[in-house]
């Protein structure tokens, strides 16, 4: 089964160049949706059959050499895969999501004018992302890591003749390159690092067995791991560039899903997961990664609270929770991390694309009424759950699933997650605290969006009211399979303490991970600490502090947007100052262009103006002047007047000195 | 045949501009297709060369050919010596794959005296071509002013609206150039001359072995070095190309940048690097440091244009960058960097080139600012618009990724790791230049009624740009096939200047730097 490894990344690209090359040809929906999502279904299936060979297979890792790629000196790169429980667990992940959210978009976009070239992009992403997951050297990784950034930005620029589009999908692609020098750097130094000690390699499992040979804890290891890290805030939208993922929303709402939400930004856990034992080896970066990680899951939610954009807050939530995961990493929770990568990807994507559903409808109403009101604003909506049955139910599991309220998916995770960074080696209480936090925020806000947009009375225009229809199957039938997996999607990764509930149930997906991480952790006692470690009573005690938080977000959400509706604008018109903040994102957007962009600007004026043109040009024409100044005022000496002496010098200051101050 | 292949190749362009001097100047339809018949005969005949594994494993001169030409009394000697290893080979294919692309931009931009026009072009390419064979320096050096005059009256004539200051300002700074490079030249032979060594005229290789001593190495290398940043044009003497870029018509443009700068770049190679390995320690940094420097400069300037070109000029100087921090690196992969990236800033900008020149066709207009929303309009510009921009922009699986990363690579493995890590920045604004000026051009709607009849390419204009397409992915999927054919001529050359070079100096590194040293 091994040796169809290739063909996982490959189906998407050949989707990808039929469609790109003939899409605008064939015309028909169906057949070019349907050919997408063949592609990656296809890849599901291999994927699949990888999956299960590698599941009941004793040796973990397994490389494919498609061919050389560059080979010059000691630099030998090949085109090469990787399949390891890791890079396994996320193909299912990812042509899983992927085809569901292909199906998706065939009803989602119907009608659009570039139907063929959105099918076309939604293939070359997954292609790319799945050669990033595959890769199994850091360069063929770095292909799929820019190639999905370049995805990413030809889909949040779909809506080309949009500024706002053609600006959003700008802002990020520059940012995460911002981060691709960091990844850069990482790589380069890495390499030479590696190979001063004698190992020439980009290879990760080279790279795996030969981390060794770098001192733990030395400066080369942490600038190396702090570099990656670099990249990874990039591509997974962690603070200081967080700031292009909310206005990624942009993009056509399956894109969010699939992209921003489940896979693409979830990239940059996964390299820190693939890259572990170095990351381990560099307990400041680890540090770092923690500290950064919950910093984010906190300040994103705080923005969260108070967006009216359905999406907007989606994508709040997503920074967020990737938080989380980035927390995760940080204290060593390396098979956490990617377990909540695993839920987030499932309700997450259900949760965008419910909200996609729910815009769906509500542009159709407006459509058909002739408005032109916002058809993402939840204020506009209200009462939707009589309207969109299976939407709502689905949305509302996913929400109960992110909230993290038991036996939901998203509790395992993120309570597994909380554990570790109370209680594990690198962890520490004021970490578990901002995470419990966090997860208070989360609840509110998401329980604020389901009660704005499904409970209460209809705040919809009247003309548009009754035409908000439920979606049709193609995009239902997706919801309910993300539903049902953000439902029991958790239970693959229950926590030993809680294994004894259900008899005795392993932690499947932590025994699943452990060839990848456990020499890691092993190797730099990365574990719960001791004392902590038996006390059953500490880790449910712990467990109902976090449920309780969430119910008290939950309810707070209750009070404020059933109970009271007027509250929300009460609390908005005495504290004006803060909301003001929250809503506008802390001025984050503007603090960097102010910073930044500007003086970017302003410095390439001025070199161009100022020093281009006025000083090297102005050396070089002053020359000519000079030379030609002096050729003419030579002449004139033989004229003998004085006065031509005099008018020759006058016009040649002037000449100067005019040409310096206007040339 | 295979004795005189080089020089058929070289001069088979100028033989067909004296075959074209007698096509009658108002049948433009015929010059321009015999034009580009011979540039496409001089390619398919160059073809051998890139097929023959010899380059792949020795780095040694091949296809030589050797007579003696001039000689002045029994001291001065001038040879015709000409060769090529697996450098100048492909720099030599670069030139006659760009001509007949070029060639063929002419159809429509070329109105006036296009005789004229096309005997320039022809002349142009014998006089590139025999620079990047020479292996004798006087040799080298007619080729060299050779290039300068057909250019000259390109832009001269043919040109913008500043034609004449542009041109005059080419001419001025690369003649500055060419002179101190002159008496450099005549100054080693008399030191070869004197020593008694054995020498073939301006021989090139017998100069390799020369060991000049360090205190004429220091000026000599200086006059070249000065000479080829000229050329390359390395920041600060790089105010030319901007003006000459702006105000040239597309084909020189496209010549210009794909072929004409590689001349400062291969010079460096060839000539200044082998030749005074030890004065090159001594301003490595230097160098290093306006490279570096040039990478951002060149981008943080091209990001402020409001003119297409000019902002394509001005990413070359960046581009240009990667491209000596590469050389510099004095390793095989730098080294590879830096060729690779020499074939790429060819292919790449010269599409670049093109592109800006058929959207000038339509619309007479460089100003980003009259542009909007032509992706509506012209779908198929767009893709391929799209996939040069971020060729460009180095996105890997595109040539221009493997260039940039090679030249890195090396950059980080030698002493000049610091200045490498400052060159990665220009990743950042690469994206952000090109993204910007994308955006301007491209996305939005169409605001200026004047770009509402714009036409899609033409036939003629995809052909010209799917030569370049495919260049654009053979390099960055597969660079094998180049980089097999480079590495034993770099070898070569790397052991000739470590030879020569006394014990490494480490150049004074900042603080940072020695604590990341390894212990």
């Amino acid at each position: 089964m091994y040796d169809y490894l290739w063909l996982i990344p490959f189906f998407p690209l050949v989707g990808f160049v039929i469609n790109g090359l003939l899409g605008k040809k064939i015309r028909n929906e169906a057949i070019i949706g349907g050919i997408a999502t063949l592609m990656i279904f296809l890849s599901f299936l291999v994927a699949c059959g990888n999956f299960f060979t590698l599941l009941k297979d004793s040796e973990k890792v397994h490389q494919q050499v498609i061919a050389s790629w560059m080979s010059i000196g000691n630099l030998q790169i090949d085109w090469g895969f990787l399949l390891d429980p890791l890079s396994a667990l996320m193909i299912m992940v990812v042509t899983g999501v992927g085809t569901l959210i292909h199906l998706y978009s065939i009803g989602y976009m119907h009608g659009e004018t570039g139907f063929y070239r959105f099918f076309a992009y939604l293939n070359l992403f997954c292609f790319s992302m799945l050669m990033l997951v595959l890769g199994n050297n850091a360069l063929v990784m770095f292909v799929g890591w820019e190639g999905v950034g370049l995805c990413s930005y030809l889909l949040i620029g779909y809506y080309f003749d949009k500024k706002s589009a053609g600006d959003a999908a700008k802002k990020a692609f520059v940012v995460n390159r911002i981060g691709d020098f960091g990844f850069i750097c990482g790589l380069l130094t890495l390499f030479w690092a590696l190979g001063s000690k004698g190992v020439w390699t980009v290879n990760f499992v080279e790279i795996a067995e030969n981390a060794h040979l770098l001192e733990s804890g030395g400066v080369v290891v942490t600038v190396v791991t702090l570099a990656f890290f670099l990249g990874a805030t990039g591509k997974s939208a962690q603070i200081p560039l967080f700031t292009w993922l909310p206005d990624a929303m942009e993009g056509p709402t399956p894109v969010s899903a699939l992209i921003h939400a489940a896979t693409m930004v979830t990239a940059g856990v996964y390299m820190i997961g693939r890259l572990n034992g170095l990351f381990a080896m560099a307990p400041d970066t680890m540090m770092t990664i923690a500290i950064v990680g919950a910093a984010t899951a906190l300040f994103a939610a705080s923005i969260g609270l108070a967006q009216n954009d359905i999406k907007r807050v989606l994508a709040y939530s997503t920074v967020s929770q990737l938080g989380y995961m980035f927390m995760a990493m940080g204290v060593g929770a390396f098979s956490a991390g990617i377990f909540h990568l695993m839920t987030h990807a499932f309700f997450k994507a259900c949760l965008f694309l419910g909200s996609g559903s729910v815009i769906h409808g509500m542009h159709h109403a407006y459509h058909k009424a002739h408005l032109h009101d916002d058809p993402q604003d939840m204020r506009n909506m209200g009462g939707l759950r009589k309207k969109m049955p299976i939407t709502f139910i689905t949305f509302l599991v996913s929400t109960i699933a992110i909230s993290g309220l038991p036996f939901f998916s998203g509790f395992f995770s993120k309570d597994e997650i909380l554990w570790w960074a109370f209680a594990g080696e690198r962890g520490h209480w004021m970490l578990w605290l901002v995470g419990a936090i966090a997860a208070g925020m989360t609840a509110f806000y998401m329980f604020r969006l389901v009660f704005m947009t499904f409970f209460g009375e209809q705040k919809t225009d009247p003309r548009a009211k009754d035409h908000i229809p439920e979606s049709g199957l193609t995009i239902t039938l997706p919801l309910m399979v993300l539903g049902t997996l953000a439902a029991i999607g958790g239970f693959w990764g229950v926590p030993h303490v809680l294994g004894g509930i259900f008899g005795h149930m392993p932690n499947y997906l932590e025994n699943f991970l452990a060839p990848v991480f456990e020499h890691t952790q092993v190797l730099n006692g990365i574990e719960i600490k001791p004392e902590m470690a038996h006390s059953k009573a500490l880790e449910f005690g712990m467990m109902g502090v976090s449920v309780g938080i969430a119910l008290v977000g939950i309810l707070g959400a209750w009070f404020m947007y059933i109970k009271n509706p007027e509250l929300p604008g009460r609390f908005v018109a005495s504290f004006t100052g803060l909301w003001r903040a929250v809503y506008n994102k802390w001025y984050i957007d503007e603090l960097y262009d102010a910073v930044f962009v500007n003086n970017c600007k302003r410095i390439g004026t001025f070199l161009w103006k100022g020093f281009d043109v006025r000083i090297v040009d102005g050396i070089v024409n002053g020359t000519a002047w000079v030379v030609k100044g002096v050729g003419s005022g030579l002449r004139y000496t033989q004229s003998g007047f004085l006065h031509n002496y005099a008018m020759a010098m006058v016009v040649g200051v002037v000449v100067i000195v005019g040409y310096y101050i206007f040339g | 045949m295979a004795d005189y292949l080089l020089s058929l190749i070289t001069f088979f362009p100028l033989m067909g501009m004296m075959i074209l001097l007698f096509i009658p100047r108002d049948n433009e339809g015929l010059l321009k297709s015999f034009a580009l018949g011979v540039t496409l005969v001089t390619f398919l005949i160059s073809l051998p060369l890139a097929f023959d594994d010899v380059f792949a494993v020795s780095g040694g001169m091949q296809y030589r050919e050797f007579h003696e030409w001039i000689s002045i009394g029994s001291f001065f000697k001038m040879n015709y010596n000409i060769g090529i290893d697996g450098i100048s080979l492909w720099l030599v294919m670069l030139t006659t794959f760009i001509m007949p692309i070029a060639t063929l931009s002419t159809w429509k931009a070329v109105d006036k005296n296009v005789k004229g026009f096309m005997a320039l072009l022809l002349l142009l390419e014998t006089a590139m071509l025999g620079a990047f064979v020479s292996l004798d320096l006087f040799l080298f050096y007619i080729f060299w002013e050779l290039m300068l005059i057909p250019m000259y009256f390109m832009i001269g004539i043919w040109g913008g609206k500043n034609r004449i200051y542009a041109a005059v300002k080419f001419f001025i700074f690369t003649a500055v150039g060419s002179l101190l490079m002159l008496v450099a030249i005549i100054y080693i032979y008399y030191y070869a001359a004197s020593t008694g060594a054995p020498m073939e005229g301006f021989g090139v290789q017998e100069f390799y072995r020369l060991g000049i001593p360090s205190a004429a190495q220091h000026w000599l290398f200086l006059a070249f070095a000065f000479s080829f940043a000229i050329k390359v044009p390395m920041f600060p003497l790089h105010t030319w190309l901007p003006d000459a870029h702006t105000e040239a018509p597309t084909a020189g443009s496209v010549i210009l940048a794909a072929i004409l700068l590689k001349m400062g770049t291969y010079g460096y190679v060839r000539f200044a690097i082998p030749l005074f390995p030890e004065a090159l320690q001594t301003y490595l940094p230097l160098l290093a440091f306006l490279s570096v420097f040039g990478i951002i400069y060149g981008s943080l300037v091209a990001m402020m244009q409001d003119d297409v070109k000019k902002l394509v000029a001005y990413s070359s100087v960046a581009h240009l960058g990667f491209v000596m921090l590469g050389i510099f690196a004095l390793n095989m992969q730098g080294m590879a960097g830096g060729i690779i990236q020499m074939i790429n800033h060819g292919v790449s900008t010269g599409a670049l080139f093109l592109i800006v020149g058929f959207i000038y066709e339509r619309r007479h207009t460089r100003q980003i600012s009259e542009f909007g929303g032509l992706a509506h309009k012209m779908p198929i510009f767009a893709t391929i618009f799209l996939i040069i921009t971020f060729s460009s922009i180095g996105l890997p699986g595109t040539n221009g990724f493997v260039g940039e990363f090679l030249a890195l690579v090396g950059a980080f493995e030698s002493e000049l790791r610091w200045y490498a890590v400052v060159a990665t920045t220009g990743v950042i604004f690469a994206a952000v230049y090109m993204l910007w000026m994308f955006q301007r051009v491209m996305f939005g709607k169409v605001t200026n009624p004047e770009n509402e009849k714009l036409k899609d390419l033409s036939v003629r204009e995809i052909v010209i740009m799917l030569p370049l397409l495919l260049f654009v992915f053979w390099i960055g999927i597969y660079p094998n096939t180049f980089l097999s054919k480079m590495n034993p001529a770099i070898e070569q050359l790397l052991n000739q200047v470590k030879s020569k070079q006394v014990a490494v100096v480490e150049p004074v590194q900042p603080v940072i730097a020695q604590t990341l040293e390894l212990k």
